[in-house]
């Protein structure tokens, strides 16, 4: 069963496509341009359609997805956990 | 896999050679003013369609030109068989009659001043009798793919939008441009953080200056107004309850619809009309039914809608067909769902397969099924504006 999906190999996020994921679940991605795998556990409740990290972030660092930054890191955030609007930022406006 | 190269639909042969899926008598009004008259004609003559909006008076400059441009081209599209414009009073009146009668269709004109609504109403009800007797003899021809036009624009997007719903009309794009489809997409601020992947898409160095012209414009707008960094806005509180975080992300998953092998043919202003085949990007509003509008007075027959959290918009002449790859959407609002694509982010459908259902979808919209948003009544007619009236 797929939990979450990214979009290609090297971004540091994947999106949650089933409701009801809960912290400590193990989770199963698929990477959806090379068509591989990846595993990581997830650390917090995430709803369906938000994200979570696939590495440990530190404040300042560049989220990347679709190959592209799509914003700045305010709190730091550990792998498997939540990454929405109260740790990430835009860089626009 | 669908087979475009031999395709063909259903559709109205215009006076003017363009072909319409729709075939709708409308009532316009030109003005906030004349909206009563024109729902009384509506009301009068069942089968009719009135078109009511809040603008029309004191405009000037660039914003009347646009006003003027999105009725003109709302009445000339080719889902519409014929007009009846009601304004307060003749000039602005005649003004949009004489836009409209350059297609050849059916239009005539009525000014309330000297006459008032009961006059106006009958005299208007009376031609709307006559045009809706004539467009009910009008017959559906088949026509090649290449006579369709279509637009696309997304709304309450979510992440799902990105990896799902926007790849599917990408993919539909991808397959439908080799064939000498005209097609648009738009949503200037919502390019934000991607505008130099669709820069590297235009066809050539001058649509390129164009589109980056539109663009940087639109950025100085959005600098010149803001009082924050919009996140109250752009996301909006829809995007960001359905998990997308910035617009850089909300602008990266926009783009997907343009698929991955279409140009960008040309620019196009709000509302104007494109002079060929392709794909064009229209310098407009992020805000669906405004984007909506103006897809459908530049003149396009259908359009696909992809959304994530469930975007209900509709338009009056225009189908919008809805496409949604979220689960959780598809099942508490399968009521406003065309084509249900969360097969994919199951891995249980290929983005080819995604892209030829939102096709079939497509044909059989043109060919006469209603959409979700028509069968529910959705009839979104929101004019842009530019600047206060005078």
């Amino acid at each position: 069963m797929i939990h979450f999906v990214v979009h290609e190999e090297g971004d540091g996020v994947g999106v949650v496509v089933v409701e009801g994921i809960k912290a400590g679940q193990p989770l199963t991605g698929w990477i959806m341009e090379d068509d591989k795998d990846v595993a990581v556990t997830a650390k917090s409740d995430i709803p369906i359609g938000h994200k979570l990290a696939l590495k440990d972030y530190k404040v300042g660092d560049t989220v990347i997805k679709y190959g592209v930054d799509i914003g700045k890191v305010v709190k730091p955030i550990g792998k498997g956990e939540h990454l929405h609007v109260h740790n990430v930022k835009t860089k626009r406006w | 896999m669908v087979n475009l190269s031999k395709s063909s639909f259903w559709g109205y042969k215009r006076e003017n050679g363009r072909v319409g899926v729709r075939n709708h008598v409308i009532i316009l009004p030109v003005d906030d003013l004349s909206n009563a008259a024109a729902q009384a004609v509506e009301n009068n003559i069942k089968g009719t369609l009135a078109l009511p909006h809040p603008y029309g008076r004191l405009q000037f400059g660039a914003d009347l030109e646009l006003h003027f441009r999105t009725l003109i081209g709302t009445g000339s599209n080719p889902n519409v068989a014929a007009v009846v414009v009601i304004g307060i009073e003749e000039q602005w009146t005649s003004r949009v009659v004489e836009g409209i009668k350059k297609t050849g269709k059916p239009v005539v004109g009525f000014g309330i001043e000297l006459h008032g609504d009961h006059d106006t109403i009958m005299r208007a009800s009376r031609a709307a009798r006559e045009f809706l007797q004539m467009a009910s003899e009008l017959r559906r021809e088949e026509r090649p793919l290449k006579d369709l036009w279509v637009s696309t624009k997304c709304g309450e997007s979510d992440t799902t939008s990105g990896c799902g719903a926007n790849p599917t009309v990408g993919n539909a794009f991808d397959k439908m441009y080799p064939h000498g489809v005209t097609m648009v997409f738009g949503e200037t601020t919502e390019l934000t953080g991607g505008e130099h992947l669709v820069a590297a898409r235009c066809a050539n160095d001058e649509v390129r200056k164009k589109f980056q012209f539109v663009f940087d414009r639109y950025q100085e707008v959005i600098n010149r107004h803001k009082t924050s960094d919009l996140t109250d806005s752009q996301p909006t509180k829809g995007n960001i309850a359905g998990g997308l975080t910035t617009i850089e992300e909300k602008a990266l998953g926009n783009i997907q619809k343009i698929g991955r092998q279409c140009k960008v043919d040309g620019v196009l202003d709000k509302a104007e009309t494109p002079t060929g085949p392709g794909l064009w990007f229209m310098d407009s509003s992020s805000a669906a039914a405004e984007m909506v509008t103006l897809c459908a007075a530049a003149g396009y027959a259908v359009h696909f809608f992809p959304t994530g959290q469930g975007n209900v918009i509709g338009n009056p002449i225009l189908p919008v067909i809805k496409l949604c790859a979220n689960p959780r959407t598809v099942r508490t609002m399968s009521e406003h769902i065309d084509v249900d694509v969360s097969g994919l982010l199951r891995k249980e459908m290929s983005p080819d397969q995604a892209g030829d259902k939102l096709l079939e979808c497509m044909f059989r919209t043109a060919n006469g099924r209603l959409t979700a948003a028509e069968a529910l009544g959705h009839r979104e007619f929101v004019l842009t504006r530019l600047y206060e009236s005078a």
